[in-house]
């Protein structure tokens, strides 16, 4: 066991700990779940950068759980892909737990809604260091089933409809994904992913592979909202408080969906033609659906409900290409998207806390009575719509030029009509919203408080300056080694130690 | 393949119904033949259950790995369902009725 893999389980305990000390102390002690859920969200960050640190110079990390080795124990695995997300999911969640502090105020019991609010927490990373696929099933129900809780938080009729609905279809996705597991145990007899890629590139690829696959494609599929399967998400996003729609928009939906699915997809059952090609269409086809609803919306959160079904399509596109340019587009536009998106969703958070109005057309003006949530809103906007010199456009250009590159002109050009579609989009919302006119019911408004604005302004520097991220020197740090641990394929297992073919 | 059946059992309840409760118990009944299965996976011909002792004889056992994750699964499953039971029951204390037919007002 290499040095610093011992940190690897915190990520897990940490949060889990604090949901249980939450549940415990949340209604005696006035403040504390607020402080706690900042307090270890904010650890869990630096702890996240330092991991992302310690693989790039050391190299994959292996924690075998209770001492024993794989692939017979449990194991968690910390690659470059593995602390790319768990840096992109804690820094999200960390500005949301500074941002949840004022903005429950309008709710009952928040001592349950941080105790939820970590366990989701606990299942994303969970989900994201599991090295085998039970334990990642099991994470997965977790930060499911309290994401279902916290969409329902409000307990209106709307939300109790969008949380039933969001519950069933994703424990439809959830069976399936049993039942992918199920057929792939029995086949390799094995659970371990690095284990089981090995053994499937021994005994060849059998039909049922490709059942399995199919099981997994439409179980993620329904995790991470893509278009045949998308139904739930426009309900769940825009019912749950802005907090946590921020949360299942931002990271949820990506570490659920789109992390597990190329997880196992390059990981473990091997890229196909026939899977990549499904991928990319499927990609495409949420791109342009997503932004075609979202253009008809009048209310704000639905709209950035549907527009992250559009941007997670430019994210699989990118991932489904195969090729490295296009990992590295993918993985570059899901980072950007879990910032911008977040950023949004707490600034539609903030108008609705000073106005108790979403609909985009009784706002107007709103940029002068709320100075910083207009600006922020202006740059997260500009940033999703692809102006230059935010990060959103240089991901989306890498995504372009790669689907160039490997000869999908069709899809390089439907990637960048979406482009403008966003821009036409988020152009309305700006103008709606926050410039122009001021309603003569807004008179009284007021910016929202002061945590709330310094989560938001966070979040818009880095925004700004995502866009560093892809220059040379700093890339090669990062995201390159992200990338990396997806298009070694099925040499996944060579690069974990103690763990090489056996 | 009664397992298959079961399954299909549950996704047809689960689509077809309109009323909540039978959703809930379709996706019961479905989860429950993933679990069988799971079992059924993990059985062998001739097994005996998987206990060791020191003096027992070598003989073919039931692989015993899919039998400890198909109890995680059905506590997952229990919280699920007791999740949706929850949901359920405050759906109808909104709506009055269980009919997912008039509850929709969520719409686009």
């Amino acid at each position: 066991m290499k040095e610093g893999a011992a940190l690897v389980p915190w990520f897990v305990v940490i949060p889990l700990a604090g949901a249980f000390v939450n549940a415990l102390l949340g209604r005696r002690v006035q403040g504390m779940p607020a402080l706690a859920a900042v307090v270890i969200t904010f650890a869990l960050m630096g702890l996240s950068l330092w991991a992302a640190r310690s693989v790039y110079m050391d190299g994959a990390l292996l924690y075998p759980v209770g001492g024993w080795q794989p692939p017979v124990g449990i194991a968690m695995v910390l690659d470059g892909m593995t602390s790319f997300m768990l840096v992109t999911v804690n820094t999200v969640a960390f500005a949301i737990a500074v941002y949840s502090r004022d903005y429950m105020e309008r709710y009952t019991s928040k001592g349950l809604f941080f105790t939820l609010f970590l366990l989701m927490l606990t299942g994303m990373n969970g989900v994201i260091v599991a090295g085998d696929l039970f334990n990642l099933y099991v994470f997965l129900e977790i930060a499911a089933v309290s994401s279902y809780a916290l969409v329902a938080f409000g307990t209106e009729r709307h939300e109790l409809e969008a949380a039933f609905k969001y519950a069933v279809m994703g424990t439809v996705g959830s069976l399936f994904i049993l039942l992918g597991i199920v057929l792939l145990y029995g086949y390799t007899s094995t659970l371990n992913l690095a284990d089981m890629g090995l053994v499937l590139a021994e005994q060849g690829k059998h039909d049922l592979i490709a059942m399995v696959s199919v099981l997994f494609l439409v179980g993620f599929g329904l995790k991470a909202a893509l278009v045949p399967f998308h139904s739930w998400l426009p309900d769940a996003h825009s019912s749950a408080p802005a907090p946590i729609s921020a949360m299942l928009s931002g990271v949820l939906i990506k570490s659920l969906g789109i992390y597990a699915l190329f997880r196992i997809f390059y990981n473990v059952l091997g890229m196909t033609p026939m899977v990549s090609s499904v991928l990319m269409f499927l990609g495409t086809l949420s791109m342009v659906i997503g932004a075609l609803l979202a253009l008809g919306q009048r209310d704000l959160k639905r709209l950035l409900a549907y527009s992250s079904v559009s941007q997670i399509g430019y994210v699989v596109l990118g991932i489904g290409l195969g090729t490295p340019l296009g990992i590295l587009g993918g993985l570059f536009h899901l980072f950007n998207h879990s910032m911008f998106k977040t950023l949004l969703f707490l600034n539609s958070g903030a108008v609705e806390y000073a106005t108790g109005n979403r609909d985009l057309k009784r706002m107007g003006g709103l940029a002068r009575k709320m100075p910083v949530t207009g600006t922020t809103n202006f740059v997260a906007a500009v940033s999703i719509a692809g102006i230059p010199p935010f990060g959103g456009f240089w991901s989306k250009l890498l995504i372009i030029m790669a689907a160039v590159q490997a000869g999908y002109l069709g899809y390089a050009l439907w990637a960048a009509l979406v482009s403008v579609l966003t821009l036409a989009m988020f152009a309305r919302v700006m103008k709606n919203a926050f410039f122009g006119e001021l309603n003569e019911r807004w008179r009284e408004v007021r910016e929202v408080p002061g945590l709330m604005q310094a989560s938001m302004i966070g979040l818009a520097l880095v925004c700004i300056f995502s866009g560093i991220l892809i220059m040379p020197g700093i890339k090669e740090a990062f995201l390159n080694q992200a990338s990396a641990s997806f298009h070694g394929g099925p040499r996944y297992a060579e690069m974990l130690p103690g763990q090489g073919p056996r | 393949m009664l397992c298959l059946v079961l399954f299909c059992v549950g996704i047809y309840g689960i689509l077809k119904n309109r009323n909540i409760i039978k959703i809930i118990v379709g996706i019961t009944i479905a989860e429950f033949a993933i679990n069988l299965f799971f079992i059924l996976v993990a059985y062998r011909r001739d097994g005996r259950s998987p206990l060791f002792s020191p003096d027992e004889t070598i003989s073919p056992m039931v692989d015993p790995l899919p039998q400890a994750l198909v109890l995680t699964s059905i506590v997952i499953g229990l919280a699920t369902t007791a999740l949706l039971v929850a949901l359920a029951m405050r759906l109808h204390g909104k709506y009055g009725t269980y009919d997912i037919a008039r509850i929709k007002e969520l719409r686009g």
